[in-house]
Parts: structure tokens; C-alpha cells; sequence
């Protein structure tokens, strides 16, 4: 069953705003290392009903070892095929659902690299995993996201982005001209979804010490870097501020036929 | 009628047949669906999601090839994922009609199943040596995986090239509780489901789990369809009470959406947030209680589905619809054209209700299990 807040939500208490992730279904990839893993532990612990995706089936077991309340996916969400079977292990996991935060992300060539000695198949993999891997396992939850919103909750669906996505980062261009992508489509998405009560964000949790970024960066010096566990905080914080702007009004509701 | 052989849902040619409640029929294109709406009415569509519900594997006692298709479930809730109702085949695959297909092993309850990655038990067989009902091992997320990556939809010889899963969800698709596509459904994309909202019309899906179709056994598939198990939403029931009361049309897209409606309107006296086990057979001498319009595919004389749509028209009507059909080339199968009926105006004279009750499939008070 959906969320349901109340309608003074923007004033909620802490006491209250706790009570904003016990049951909401939320699906996560990238779900066993770095933010994903971060994500999946803190909402477990605030009561929300978590579905997890990752590549690794081990890594997959071990957190579900971890939490066992979690529910794990092992799947690759740059392969088309994986979608859908991705899809169907998460509805019939949580039944439904309100959150889907795209989190997994490819780099690109690794080492980074200019563009012009990037192989184009490591460029079609960060736009595999960045791009096309988001819109397809957004596109076959969407018929979930709108079900969530007809019966009054309030659906989001959460693209993890970069600041790679607006600024020109020498090196970084598979991976910041896939973010700007993912980026420009979060924005179309949320116009185009207001109608079914769906939202689209796009969010840059800034530098984060992970093991994304470790690969990136081999000489970061890590105490300028994030904590995980921080910008988590600050994602489920952005959560909360667009699921407290209440249900967005759908057209043809049942108040206007009355009227 | 001639068969969509192609799993496109929603061919740019696609025509629909209309039939109003005067009984006058007009040819024309799908497209034009949205028009055939009026602010007030109430669209109800099935949200429900097809599952790869076909499994290949072996008979252990027997050591035969066989192919498992999953055809019920007793809730449509995603966690009751270990039994099922399922009809066996014997060699060969959806290349073969399935009236040609070689026989099921003799299947006892007890009798062990490998279906790829997941082992089930058989229980029981349901009436008849083909219909079993079934136990998959393991937790919940273990037969979900084995579904998810090992099932196939569903599919007939009238379409060559195999099926992926995502041929069959429509747009609105969510909980994955349908054995087969809900593919009346396969005409709303979201610009049609914005188009209709536009219009004033309330759009309001239910969730029923869809089951098979076909069986290729004459016995089994006069049993069709088997029961069904539906849930009604809240907001679905007040959109419904909503329409209904400015005097708007409840329009169910497909046969599944008709049968849950009116079961539900059936066992309350109308329509209220529900779940429930649609064991209601539709048929001409049905009176509907509740549904005034019904977008389905085309159907052949002689299917469940077909006799459904005796409940809103008259034989007569129902013939010319079906020489129309022929006429004008209609395809037919889930992915071919459609026919939008309203309820005669003359249908609903008193004195002809009747309610069908199944057969002796398993009901509520016999559970599969």
C-alpha cells in the first residue's frame, strides 16, 4: 500500500518525518558498495521496504546476510536483457512502487581517459549503464510509479548525477557527457510524467569517497571526499522534501467529474 | 479474421469495430478510441503485469521433456508466489499448435518437477490429467529469480518469433499477477491515457490476474476461463462511484476488467475497494450489473470471450459484428484489432438475470492447494 502523508506535511516534526519511510517501497541499484550501499542500510533502518540491485551475486548475498529485511537483485541494469527480469524480482519483492533511485554507474574507460583515446565501447557502456539502463527500468516500473500515485502516494523516481554533468572535466567525458544525458532526461521525464503524478529528480551528491571514485582518482586525497554514509543523508533528505510537497494533482481526478 | 502474426501492440493500422447501443456498427480506425469517450465516463483498464509464466523442464518420474504454463494463482498478492494451478504439455514448444502437442506424462501428486532452475511438487491434479496444481520450492525471492530469468511468456503458433517479457506488459503495467497479456490494454500508451484525462474521463485501473487463454483441449477450455483473482482499488471504486453518478459510462478495457467488475458488483451490490476470486462465467444470458462499454480484441465464435460480449449485445448484433470482421479483414489474437461494445439498450430488460457459475474448477471454498 502507498504512502499516504498528511496534508500539513511540509511542517512535520522529526517524529513524524520518520514516519514518511515506514512501508514506502523503494528499489535501489547500484545497491552493494559506495552511496547505493549507504542508501539501502539507512532506509532499511528508517522502516522503508528496500529492493536492491547489483551485478555481483556475492556481494548481493552478503548484504543480504547483513540486512536481512533487505531484498537483493543480482542483475546489470546496461544490459537490456536484465531489465525486465529486474523489474518483475522488484514488484514481486515489495508489490509495488514509490522510489526507484538510479544509482549505478559506469565510468567509462577506466583509466579515465581523453575523449580522444576513449574506445567507443567503453563510452557505449556509460551510456549503457548511465542513460539507457535508467530509461528502460524507469519506463517498465512506470505503470507501478502511477499506481503508487492514484492510490495517494507520492512516486519519485531519483537519477543519481554529477556535477561531471554540467562542468567540462578534462578526462571525464564518457562519464560527464552520460550524466548531462541522464540529467537532461530527469528533466524532460518530470514535465512529462506531472500528468501521472510521477517526479523526476536529478541529484549530484558531490565528491564521494567510493570505490567509483577511487578508480577514477588514484591519488584523491580521501579526507576531502564525502562520506557515503553524509551524502546518503543528504539524498534521503531530498527525498523527504519532495515527498512532503505533498501528491501532485492529477488531471481528470475524481473531484473534478463531481464538480 | 486473419492472425496478427507480429507482436507489435499498437500497428499504426490498427481498426476498431464499433457498435453502439442502437446496434449500429461502424469500421474504423483504433486511433479514434479516445473520441468514443465522453466526460463523466469511467475508464477501467488492467494494470496487472504478465509473468514469463511458461517453464520448460523435466518429469523426474518419467524422465520427460514437458512445458509447465502457469494458469492461476489464489491472490494476487506477489509474496503467495509458491503454488499455482498449471497445465502440463508434453515435447515440443509454442511452434506446434497446441492441439497437436503430444501429451503430458502421466502426472501424479507427488511427482517432481525440474523446471530449469526451480523444482516443484505436484500437489493434486484439478478434474483433469493435464490440470495440476503445483508447489515451487525455495523462499519467495528464490522462485521470483527463477520466474524472472527462466520463465517464458506464454505464447501460440500464431507468432513465429519467440516473445520477450516486454512484448507483453503494456504501459500501465505493475504487479506481476498475469499468466497472459491484459493486451485489450495494449492500445493505452500515455499519451492515449493523457488524451483520455483530457476529455474529462476518469482513468482508474484494477488489478486482475489474467490466466490462460488457450489449452488445446477441447475439456479443459470449456472450463475457460479459470478463476481469477482480482483486487479494487479504492480510488478505482470511487471513480467508478463518481462516474456513476453524473450518469457517465463504465468502460472496462477487456474481458478481464467485465468479469472482476461484475463479480465484484455481484457479491457487494456494487463496487467498493475489494479483492476477490472472479469465478463468474459471462455469457448472453448475464445481466450486467455494472459495465455499460467493453474495448476488447476480436474474438472467434466459440471462445470465453467471445460469448462475453453476448452479455452486451444480441445474437443478431453478434453475428453481423462477426461477418463485419470477416468482411473488413480484421486480425485477430492479442495483438490484432479491436471492437468496442456498448451495452444494447434493449439488453438490459429484467427478467433475463442469470448468473453463470464455473464449473467445478477450484473455488474459494476449494482452494487450489
Amino acid at each position: 500500500m502507498a504512502r499516504k502523508l498528511k496534508p500539513e506535511a511540509s511542517e512535520m516534526n522529526k517524529a513524524q518525518l520518520q514516519n514518511t519511510w515506514k512501508g514506502m517501497r523503494v528499489a535501489i541499484t547500484g545497491g552493494t558498495s559506495g552511496l547505493g550501499l549507504a542508501l539501502v542500510r539507512m532506509l532499511l533502518d528508517r522502516g522503508a521496504e528496500v529492493a536492491f540491485v547489483a551485478r555481483n551475486r556475492d556481494g548481493v548475498e552478503r548484504l543480504v546476510r547483513e540486512k536481512p529485511q533487505g531484498r537483493g537483485i543480482t542483475g546489470d541494469v546496461s544490459k537490456k536483457d536484465d531489465i525486465y527480469p529486474i523489474a518483475i524480482q522488484i514488484l514481486g519483492a515489495l508489490g509495488g512502487l514509490d522510489v526507484l533511485i538510479n544509482n549505478a554507474s559506469a565510468l567509462g574507460p577506466i583509466p579515465l581517459a581523453p575523449l580522444a583515446d576513449t574506445n567507443c565501447e567503453d563510452f557505449e557502456l556509460a551510456l549503457q549503464t548511465n542513460v539507457l539502463g535508467p530509461f528502460r527500468l524507469t519506463k517498465a516500473l512506470l505503470g507501478a510509479l502511477a499506481a503508487s500515485a492514484r492510490d495517494g502516494g507520492h512516486p519519485l523516481v531519483l537519477n543519481i548525477s554529477s556535477d561531471a554533468a554540467i562542468n567540462a572535466y578534462p578526462n571525464w567525458g564518457a562519464y560527464g557527457a552520460s550524466k548531462a544525458a541522464l540529467h537532461h532526461l530527469s528533466r524532460i521525464w518530470n514535465e512529462e510524467l506531472v500528468s501521472q503524478g510521477i517526479r523526476v529528480v536529478s541529484l549530484d551528491p558531490g565528491d564521494m569517497d567510493t570505490p567509483l571514485h577511487a578508480v577514477a582518482v588514484l591519488d584523491a586525497d580521501q579526507s576531502e571526499l564525502k562520506r557515503p554514509e553524509d551524502a546518503a543523508q543528504e539524498v534521503i533528505s531530498k527525498i523527504a522534501d519532495v515527498v512532503s510537497r505533498g501528491p501532485i494533482r492529477l488531471a481528470g481526478a475524481v473531484q473534478e467529474v463531481i464538480q | 479474421m486473419i492472425a496478427a502474426t507480429v507482436p507489435i501492440q499498437r500497428p499504426g493500422d490498427a481498426r476498431l469495430l464499433i457498435v453502439d447501443s442502437r446496434g449500429q456498427i461502424a469500421d474504423s480506425s483504433r486511433s479514434i478510441f479516445p473520441n468514443l469517450l465522453h466526460s463523466g465516463d469511467v475508464v477501467v483498464a488492467n494494470d496487472a503485469a504478465t509473468l514469463p509464466a511458461s517453464l520448460f523442464g523435466i518429469h523426474n518420474r518419467s524422465g520427460r521433456s514437458i512445458e509447465v504454463r502457469l494458469a492461476g494463482s489464489e491472490s494476487v498478492r506477489p509474496d503467495d508466489v509458491k503454488r499455482f494451478s498449471a497445465v502440463v504439455f508434453g515435447e515440443g514448444d509454442y511452434h506446434t499448435p497446441t492441439e497437436r502437442r503430444p501429451s503430458a506424462p502421466e502426472l501424479h501428486p507427488g511427482d517432481t518437477l525440474q523446471l530449469g532452475p526451480l523444482k516443484a511438487t505436484v500437489l493434486r491434479l484439478l478434474g483433469h490429467p493435464r490440470l495440476v496444481s503445483i508447489r515451487f520450492e525455495g523462499p519467495a525471492s528464490a522462485i521470483w529469480e527463477g520466474l524472472a530469468r527462466y520463465g517464458r511468456p506464454i505464447q501460440y503458433s500464431h507468432i513465429p518469433a519467440p516473445l520477450a517479457v516486454w512484448d507483453t506488459w503494456t504501459s500501465i503495467a505493475g504487479p506481476p499477477v498475469a499468466f497472459e497479456a491484459p493486451s485489450a490494454s495494449f492500445i493505452l500508451d500515455w499519451r492515449t491515457i493523457d488524451a483520455i484525462r483530457r476529455r474529462g474521463v476518469l482513468f482508474s485501473p484494477i488489478t486482475h490476474s489474467a490466466g490462460i487463454s488457450s489449452t488445446g483441449d477441447e475439456e479443459l477450455d470449456a472450463r475457460l476461463p479459470f478463476d481469477e483473482p482480482y483486487r479494487i482499488l479504492e480510488s478505482t471504486a470511487r471513480s467508478i462511484q463518481a462516474a456513476r453518478a453524473v450518469g457517465g459510462r463504465v468502460v472496462a478495457i477487456g474481458t478481464t476488467v467485465v468479469r472482476a467488475l461484475e463479480h465484484a458488483a455481484f457479491v457487494h451490490g456494487s463496487v467498493r475497494e475489494s479483492t476477490g476470486i472472479a469465478d463468474n462465467k459471462i455469457g448472453p444470458a448475464t445481466e450486467l450489473r455494472l459495465v455499460d462499454a467493453v474495448l476488447s480484441g476480436t474474438h472467434e465464435q466459440g471462445t470465453s470471450h467471445h460469448k462475453l460480449l453476448g452479455a452486451f449485445v444480441d445474437e443478431s448484433t453478434l453475428l453481423k459484428m462477426d461477418h463485419m470482421l470477416q468482411h473488413h479483414r480484421y486480425r485477430t489474437h492479442e495483438f490484432g484489432d479491436s471492437v468496442f461494445v456498448e451495452k444494447s439498450r434493449w439488453k438490459s430488460a429484467a427478467g433475463n438475470a442469470h448468473w453463470v457459475e464455473a464449473g467445478d474448477f477450484s473455488r474459494p471454498s476449494t482452494p487450489l492447494r
